[in-house]
């Protein structure tokens, strides 16, 4: 028997209360909020309890609203997959824009390691207890965190276009080769 | 030697130590990468190595990193389509049609049957194209070069019929929202046809070359393995991880584009090792060929796209003479067209495995964020872990059976 | 070795005929072996990387134009293509791939990517190889079909046919490395 969301749901209230929150089904996947501090506990349950059974972490990225109260400014978000029922299931936290920070899931899923440093060079969020955070794709000389929407797209060092007509803006700080 | 390469806080630096006290014996540092030439792209891997045993390695990507996220929050919806085709370029084609299809299930639009089965025949072309570099390549890196040869002409025959569907050989860029930008042409399917008849006969070639070779089966059996446990908690999905026994599938698990249509099997391997990702993906090329000849016997008639003006180009012609397509073209060109505000993750079987589509929305021209959840970055990871204990030669073979792309795993 | 009889010859260079004798410049003879024997060097990245291995296998067959041996040793190798993205990260290493190169020595930039950062104009992409090594001859298209890169091969057999033996000691050409700072 197929996995219902409503079972996903009151189970994970039952046990964590208002830590979880805004289910909302977007499409095929049920999606719903995890307060950051309880994380990594959330995804212990989700993995190892008998009936959810979400056996598979399939991705992990960040995102950034820069429009968003202090406490909300990042997100990272978490797709898992139980393969038994076939239930597919999206998780976000919320992180302050300050100071983002939340647990490494490394402990429960090998492939977190790369994903984590993905969304740490992209985004600059923390993964207390990760093994290995540094950057994975940009040098380690960079100073910005790219993916954050404060920052340009355009590398500065082009000189073929003419500003003017293709709507670029300044150089993205400190990261001009040479 | 080795002090020289490492700072001293390297982790290597204490085993090299370690094994100098223990019996005066030296540990060496190698760099492999990023430019070596069977890395097969660029990775950098620095082994700790006992003459030829590895034992222990760390790998560090984004030699080719090329901020495809930054760039899809940057481009209205058809602009990032030519992105999809640079990820993993071995089988555009799939990727294409798999952000075509996020973006019909962000936009609720429902395509034709007709479409669906051209979608399925050329995304399995894909999978056999992107088989035949991986497996042929393996051959060529455990010495046998004559294999590759001999597939690569093949290669070329499913180009070709890329060429005739859209125009381009590698970076397709091929459909539209809602199907095809053109009904594909008599000489398309003849090429298809031609190639369903010719290749079977070379494909048989090439496994009888290498499949029972001793050589090869002493260079790749028990070679870089991966148990299905920790395959699983890698995050590996596709051929490597049907190689180690699990039967994850997404063509059969959540089927899209009318998978669920065709009848096929799903080939496991057992030990996870070179010679089980080899077999699996030769078999893998059968079943999609089985795939292939299905929906060529049952592609029903109909339209090659949806009725969606709203995301469909209008034809060249009409957009000259006809006003209301000349709006529609222009709307769609810039990127005004109504998007709802939503989230949706969307799956296809990539050529490596799960090739995932994040996709948030805001209502604008461009998507708010964008994000790939590309299989060879999730699975390279374990790289290290596999070739621990193993010969130099061997970690090699087992890069080139993992079938990783640089383009798609730096993104 | 094939039977047929239809082989073209490269042409001899000019210079005067007699019997028994063929007189012309060292320039001419060195030239012409130089460009029938280009051994590349593939320092392949992405996409276009996988159109040259096209190339290089037999349908195109890159050995026509006397680059059989792929050179995967920089010290070894007197043509070095380029083909695909390279992202700021790499540029260091392509910079140290070109130094250890030995003269005389080539490059060709392959696709739009390696030429001027093609459609990646973003933080990561270097903006073309040509802000950190000289180039000779750049091949457009993203990615240029096989074609495209033997006719890139082939312009730059021309440019090799026309260079002077000693092009390493001309002041043009010092120079051109001093911008570069490669020494």
């Amino acid at each position: 028997m197929a996995l219902e969301t409503t079972v996903i749901q009151d189970k994970l209230t039952d046990k964590f209360g208002d830590k979880v929150a805004g289910f909302v089904q977007q499409h095929d996947i049920l999606s719903f909020e995890v307060d950051s501090n309880s994380m990594n506990d959330v995804m212990r349950f989700l993995k190892e309890d008998d009936t959810l059974r979400f056996n598979f972490l399939t991705d992990i990225c960040g995102v950034h609203y820069p429009d968003f109260e202090k406490d909300r400014q990042f997100a990272v978000v978490y797709h898992m997959h139980n393969w038994m029922d076939n239930v597919r299931i999206r998780f976000k936290c919320f992180l302050n824009g300050d100071k983002p920070e939340v647990d490494t899931a490394t402990n429960l899923f090998l492939g977190a390691n790369w994903q984590e440093r993905e969304t740490y060079d992209f985004y600059g969020i923390i993964f207390k207890g990760h093994p290995q955070l540094k950057r994975i794709l940009n040098m380690d000389e960079m100073e910005s965190f790219p993916m954050r929407k404060e920052f340009p797209m355009e590398d500065g060092g082009r000189t073929d276009k003419d500003d003017r007509f293709f709507g670029r803006t300044t150089d993205n700080a400190n990261n001009n080769l040479k | 030697m080795s002090d020289l390469l490492l700072p001293p806080e390297h982790r290597y630096a204490k085993q090299i130590e370690e094994r100098r006290n223990e019996d005066g014996s030296e540990l060496s540092v190698l760099n492999l990468g990023p430019t070596h030439p069977a890395t097969h792209g660029i990775f950098q891997n620095i082994l700790l190595m006992d003459g030829e045993r590895i034992l222990d390695g760390e790998g560090t990507v984004g030699y080719i990193h090329r901020a495809f996220e930054k760039i899809a929050e940057n481009r209205p919806f058809y602009q990032i389509t030519p992105l999809t085709d640079r990820m993993n370029y071995c089988s555009a084609p799939i990727n294409n049609m798999g952000w075509w299809m996020t973006l019909e299930k962000a936009l609720g639009i429902e395509v034709p049957k007709r479409v669906q089965y051209l979608r399925v025949i050329i995304m399995e072309l894909a999978r056999i194209a992107d088989h035949i570099i991986c497996n042929s390549v393996l051959g060529v890196d455990t010495g046998a070069l004559t294999g590759f040869l001999y597939v690569f002409q093949y290669r070329e025959k499913i180009y070709e019929i890329y060429e005739e569907i859209c125009g381009a050989r590698l970076t397709t860029n091929m459909g539209r929202i809602g199907g095809f930008e053109r009904d594909w042409s008599p000489a398309a399917f003849k090429k298809i046809n031609e190639f369903m008849d010719e290749f079977p006969k070379i494909w048989e070639d090439f496994e009888n070359l290498l499949t029972r070779n001793r050589i090869f089966m002493d260079r790749t059996i028990n070679v870089g393995p991966i148990s299905a446990e920790k395959a699983m908690s890698y995050g590996f999905t596709g051929p490597n991880l049907r190689a180690a026994g699990v039967d994850y599938d997404i063509r059969v698990m959540q089927p899209y584009s009318s998978y669920e249509d065709f009848e096929f099997n799903v080939p496991v391997g057992k030990s996870g090792d070179t010679y089980d990702r080899f077999c699996v993906r030769n078999a893998e090329v059968w079943e999609s060929l089985k795939i292939i000849r299905q929906a060529l016997d049952k592609l029903p008639e109909g339209p090659y796209h949806a009725d969606v003006p709203d995301y469909y180009l209008p034809p060249k012609e009409d957009v000259y003479t006809n006003m209301e397509a000349l709006i529609y073209h222009f709307k769609i060109v810039m990127g005004e067209v109504p998007v709802p505000v939503t989230e949706v993750y969307h799956p296809v079987e990539g050529g490596n495995g799960e090739l995932g589509f994040y996709l948030i929305t805001d209502g604008s021209r461009t998507p708010y964020r964008l994000h790939f959840r590309r299989p060879c970055f999730i699975y390279y990871q374990a790289f290290n872990d596999m070739i621990k204990g193993q010969m130099l030669s061997d970690a090699i073979a087992t890069l080139s059976s993992l079938n990783v792309i640089a383009g798609e795993l730096d993104a | 070795m094939s039977n047929s009889s239809d082989i073209k010859l490269v042409d001899a260079p000019e210079g005067v005929q007699g019997e028994g004798f063929f007189a012309t410049k060292l320039d001419s003879v060195v030239g012409l072996a130089r460009a029938n024997s280009l051994w590349p060097l593939p320092f392949a990245t992405s996409c276009c990387g996988i159109e040259f291995m096209a190339t290089m296998a037999s349908h195109y067959d890159v050995a026509r134009f006397g680059s059989e041996r792929m050179s995967f040793s920089p010290r070894q190798a007197d043509m070095l293509l380029v083909m695909g993205t390279i992202a700021k990260k790499m540029a260091p290493i392509l910079r140290q791939v070109y130094e250890q190169m030995s003269e005389p020595r080539w490059v060709i930039a392959v696709g739009a990517c390696a030429s001027s950062g093609g459609v990646f104009d973003t933080y990561s992409v270097l903006q073309g190889i040509d802000k950190v090594i000289p180039v000779d001859v750049y091949v457009p298209g993203c990615p240029p079909r096989p074609e495209q890169i033997l006719e890139g091969i082939m312009s730059l057999q021309e440019i090799v046919k026309s260079e002077s033996v000693r092009r390493r000691n001309s002041p043009e050409y010092k120079e051109l490395l001093a911008s570069y700072n490669i020494s």
